[in-house]
């Protein structure tokens, strides 16, 4: 309609953000409020003896101090998953409970034994500290395949083998005739490590009990206010929905690790009520290391065949995940719905068999985090592909082209159906790794890098081609796949009598600049300003209810939720224009905020339609006044972006550190609202991807330490550990939206590692390295190079 | 001390970090805590003409300090140089980082006018995103090197 889709408008937000004016939740305080601290096991599996609260209780500025007994007494139980993902045979998942405060058991290091509330943080702190607590040690179990085995220390009761499900996808028996088949097999095993999500907003909670209207607020950081609401109200705290607002006010930062409704926010709310005054938590960084779901953890044997043509046959993998010591909110759909599914990949690959053992283990909870359960898939996919390739003696790019899903739009060709489930909706695989072939300038890339050697230097070249799905998600298709939840999302527009406009979104911005991207849609739509329109999320009692943000739904779910209100807004806009013009509505047409009756000059303007709607003396007979819809959608499909990435690295030979000097990425996330924001995500992803790579992972010891639980000793990538990324797209239109667009919030994560580590492998060729495992840091890359020689 | 050309007076306990201050006591929240193990940078502000991370100071140790905070650096409402090359370059995304990032850009610019792209990396080696890759703070800080 406008010039506004498709343009880098700059963000709206940046002001105040800029400014120091941004409201986090830690930024607001309430009268009379007062401070939490929770006590926190140091052992990963124990029996908790007693709980002795009697010294910190009595401490001056201490208001009340907390234990599981009396969270239990009160009938309340944790925070819930909202997934079912159930055995091979049929037996119901096993669902182990999660309480606020452990009663008689502690399951990982930071499980929560009390809840001290006192006048300010600094004694809470002190009284948290003086709570004694007697532990019985037990043996701990941190590594996913070995809490499977008979033997191993049982970390639930009531769940044998620490075993949560074991799940299949895929045709067994043909996958199996391809591998007896084959004439060629690749096969890895690796461990896609646990990762520690590492916002740099901590989380935190601001709980209040006004027990004038018997209602409860809780301010907090969440990427779904909405679902936050329903999960406290319905299923943890027992409060009737209606009377819970919950705020999500600018939030620093989530890569899925807000998401969840945890326990310690249920357990600031609750407390609230009991003390009858706001309570307020903040997590330090050392509890986001402890208690932040982390991501990844699986431990995987994957197996590539291949006929005497170089073309793949068959794919087969085995995962053991760990979901941790409890089962987050969507922790069990990550390894399979969001992993399994994926395995196709951008492949022709006509038999694939995928076999997933979730389960617990004495480690935080593991959950979504930024690609959940695709960058798993795409890690094995892409790292089989590179070495099957290599293996055979065929460029990787040419193995690609030869075995690549041939191009299909979604409208002339059919979507492509998988062998994992999902029903692709539209791509072009070679048309992103031939545009990225070019813009790497590969066959020179290729030179430079056989020179390199000749010098004595070490570079290597690595690929990925991924596809991802993303725009959670039919809502009646994955509650047949034992979703508790929908996955719609909500809008609404109210324009106003002056005809300016606010939208009502729920969808919640943590970065993803919402406040731009959705008033362009609308501007653009209405053909009005960016000034004439506002954007309100975040808030339970202003927004429609919606699911929120992860997933990469923001514009694919809520943008389209956006565009149906646009539609109604411009229909029923319609018949007050033609009422005012003397016409039918089938005579009008709506450009640059008009209606015009076609082929006159006859126009009537957005501003005055408003009006009108709201002042409506002049007006169609049997229409109500006002100029405001609500709109629900519920995609079709997911939505299926892809794309093609090319890493270069530089290894040094003494000390086996690793650079990446060059990144090219071409990505297809179909249409693009906002290049500049789009761009800005993938920069990010590619971060949190190289990060995987190269830095990042969780070091347990065999009792169930955490060893680098901090900063110091984490390694999140700084901006020396970055090369600048040159970035380009293509654009296939999802064909199921009306908006024609895919999300691309995590392709830079889902398409990264896997080319870090393939250039890696390249660079070391020389050496005979085929493998290592992640991250590669120096050490290993220095040790398997001396094993090498 | 001084706060953004103001002269204020406080008692404070002698446990307080500065950060606590200006944030709790203040009501500065324009300053962000993203860690406890001086890591992460969001905590920088300027203290007489030197950035530091405003959570390895204690408040009584400025006494009789100037102290500059993100809220100090648009005059009249209008964005300094360096914050105007953020929101033209899309240097921040959930905003968190962005005052540390700021003003250690700023610190950067005063000693280092025309910084190469691997002294600007360094210089902002302290202050942790995790949004933006460093891509296009890199591109922010180039471009208000370009412009001063
Ligand atoms: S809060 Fe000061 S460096 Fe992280
Ligand atoms: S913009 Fe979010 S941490 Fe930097």
């Amino acid at each position: 309609m406008g010039d506004l889709i498709g343009k880098s408008v700059k963000r709206v937000e940046d002001y105040r953000l800029l400014k120091g004016e941004g409201k986090y939740t830690d930024d607001f305080n309430m009268a009379n409020q007062t401070f939490a601290v929770y006590v926190r096991s140091p052992h990963a599996h124990a029996k908790l003896v007693n709980v002795d609260i009697s010294a910190a209780k009595a401490m001056d500025g201490v208001v009340n101090v907390f234990t599981g007994k009396d969270i239990k007494d009160a009938g309340i139980v944790g925070s819930i998953c909202g997934w079912q993902v159930d055995f091979k045979n049929g037996d119901t998942m096993k669902e182990p409970g999660h309480p606020i405060l452990a009663v008689d058991k502690v399951r990982h290091v930071g499980d929560a034994v009390a809840l001290v509330i006192a006048e300010d943080k600094g004694t809470a702190r002190d009284a948290a500290g003086a709570v004694e607590v007697t532990y019985e040690v037990l043996d701990a179990i941190v590594d996913p395949k070995a809490a499977a085995q008979d033997g191993a220390p049982q970390i639930h009761d009531d769940v044998p083998n620490n075993t949560i499900f074991d799940w299949e996808l895929g045709n067994k028996d043909e996958t199996d005739k391809a591998f007896k088949n084959a004439h060629h097999i690749t096969e890895l095993s690796y461990h896609n490590q646990k990762l520690i999500p590492n916002a740099i907003e901590p989380r935190a909670a601001l709980g209040h009990y006004d027990i004038s209207d018997d209602k409860y607020t809780l301010y907090t950081t969440s990427q779904n206010p909405h679902l936050a609401r329903l999960i406290i109200a319905a299923f943890v705290l027992s409060i009737p929905e209606h009377k819970l607002r919950v705020v999500a006010p600018d939030v620093g930062g989530g890569f899925g690790s807000k998401i969840f409704t945890y326990n310690d926010e249920c357990g600031v709310l609750w407390a609230s009520k009991q003390i009858g005054r706001p309570v307020k938590w903040t997590a330090d960084r050392t509890e986001a290391f402890f208690t932040d779901c982390h991501g990844r953890d699986h431990v995987t044997d994957a197996k590539l065949a291949l006929d005497a043509d170089g073309n793949i046959t068959g794919l087969r993998t085995k995962t053991y995940a760990s979901l941790g010591a409890y089962l987050s909110n969507f922790s069990t759909c990550v390894p399979t719905y969001l992993h399994g599914t994926l395995m196709q990949g951008a492949y022709i690959t006509p038999a694939v068999h995928v076999d997933v053992t979730a389960v617990v283990t004495n480690t935080v909870p593991v959950d979504a985090l930024r690609g959940a359960g695709r960058p798993e898939a795409t890690y094995c996919i892409e790292r089989l592909i590179e070495t099957a390739a290599r293996e055979i003696g065929m460029d990787p790019a040419e193995f690609r082209l030869k075995n690549f899903i041939p191009p299909f739009d979604g409208v002339k060709q059919p979507g492509y159906q998988t062998q994992v489930a999902l029903q692709y909706d539209s791509g072009n695989y070679e048309g992103t790794l031939k545009k990225v072939l070019k813009n790497a300038k590969y066959e020179k890339l290729k030179k430079e890098r056989d020179a390199a050697r000749a010098d004595g230097k070490l570079m290597g070249i690595g690929f990925s081609t991924y596809v991802e799905a993303c725009g959670l998600a039919p809502s009646a298709l994955v509650g047949s796949l034992g979703c508790r939840i929908g996955l719609y999302d909500a809008a609404s527009i109210r324009v106003h009598p002056t005809g300016k406009v606010t939208i009502f979104a729920g969808a919640h911005s943590h970065g993803q600049g919402h406040d731009t991207t959705f008033a362009q849609i609308v501007a653009d739509e209405f053909g009005i300003g960016m000034d004439d329109v506002n954007v309100v999320h975040g808030d339970t009692d202003s927004v429609p209810f919606g699911y929120g943000t992860y997933g990469s739904r923001s514009i694919s779910v809520c943008g389209n939720a956006i565009m149906k209100s646009v539609d109604k807004v411009k229909e029923k806009g319609a018949r007050i224009a033609a009422h005012k013009l003397e016409c039918s509505p089938e005579d009008l047409e709506f450009e640059n905020g008009s209606w015009t009756v076609k082929g006159t000059e006859k126009s009537v303007g957005f501003g005055d339609v408003s009006l009108t709607a709201y002042v409506p003396h002049d007006y169609p007979e049997n229409e109500e006044p006002g100029l405001d819809f609500t709109s629900f959608y519920d995609p079709a499909n997911f939505v299926f972006p892809f794309g093609a990435h090319i890493c270069v690295v530089e290894v040094d030979k003494d000390t086996g550190e690793v650079k990446v000097v060059k990144y090219f990425t071409v990505d297809d996330a179909g249409n693009v609202i906002n290049p500049m924001i789009v761009e800005g995500q993938i920069h990010g992803g590619l971060a949190h991807g190289i990060g995987q790579a190269l830095y990042e992972g969780a070091v347990y010891d065999d009792s169930g330490q955490l060893l680098n639980g901090s900063m110091l000793e984490y390694c999140i990538p700084r901006a020396d550990n970055m090369p600048l990324f040159e970035t380009d797209s293509t654009v296939t239109p999802c064909p199921h939206n009306p908006l024609g667009v895919k999300g691309i919030a995590e392709a830079g994560t889902i398409g990264s590692t896997p080319a870090v580590v393939n250039a890696v492998i390249d660079a070391l060729s020389d050496y005979g390295v085929k493998d290592l495992q992640m991250p590669l840091a120096p050490q290993r890359v220095w040790a398997a190079m001396q094993q090498a020689k | 001390m001084s706060v953004n050309g103001t002269g204020y007076e406080h008692d404070v306990e002698p446990r307080t970090l500065l950060v606590q201050h200006l944030r709790d006591n203040m009501g500065l929240t324009g300053t962000h805590v993203g860690c406890d193990t001086s890591s992460c940078g969001a905590c920088t502000i300027i203290a007489n003409g030197e950035t530091v991370k405003s959570c390895t100071l204690l408040a009584v140790q400025c006494e009789g300090a100037e102290i500059k905070t993100i809220e100090g650096m648009a005059t009249n409402g209008k964005l300094h140089p360096i914050q105007e090359s953020f929101r033209e370059h899309h240097g921040l995304q959930c905003g968190f980082c962005t005052p540390g990032m700021v003003l250690s850009s700023w610190q950067l610019l005063e000693r280092n006018p025309k910084p190469s792209e691997t002294e600007i990396r360094h210089a902002i080696e302290g202050n942790f995103c995790r949004c933006t890759g460093y891509h296009n703070i890199v591109k922010a800080v180039q471009d208000a090197a370009n412009k001063g």
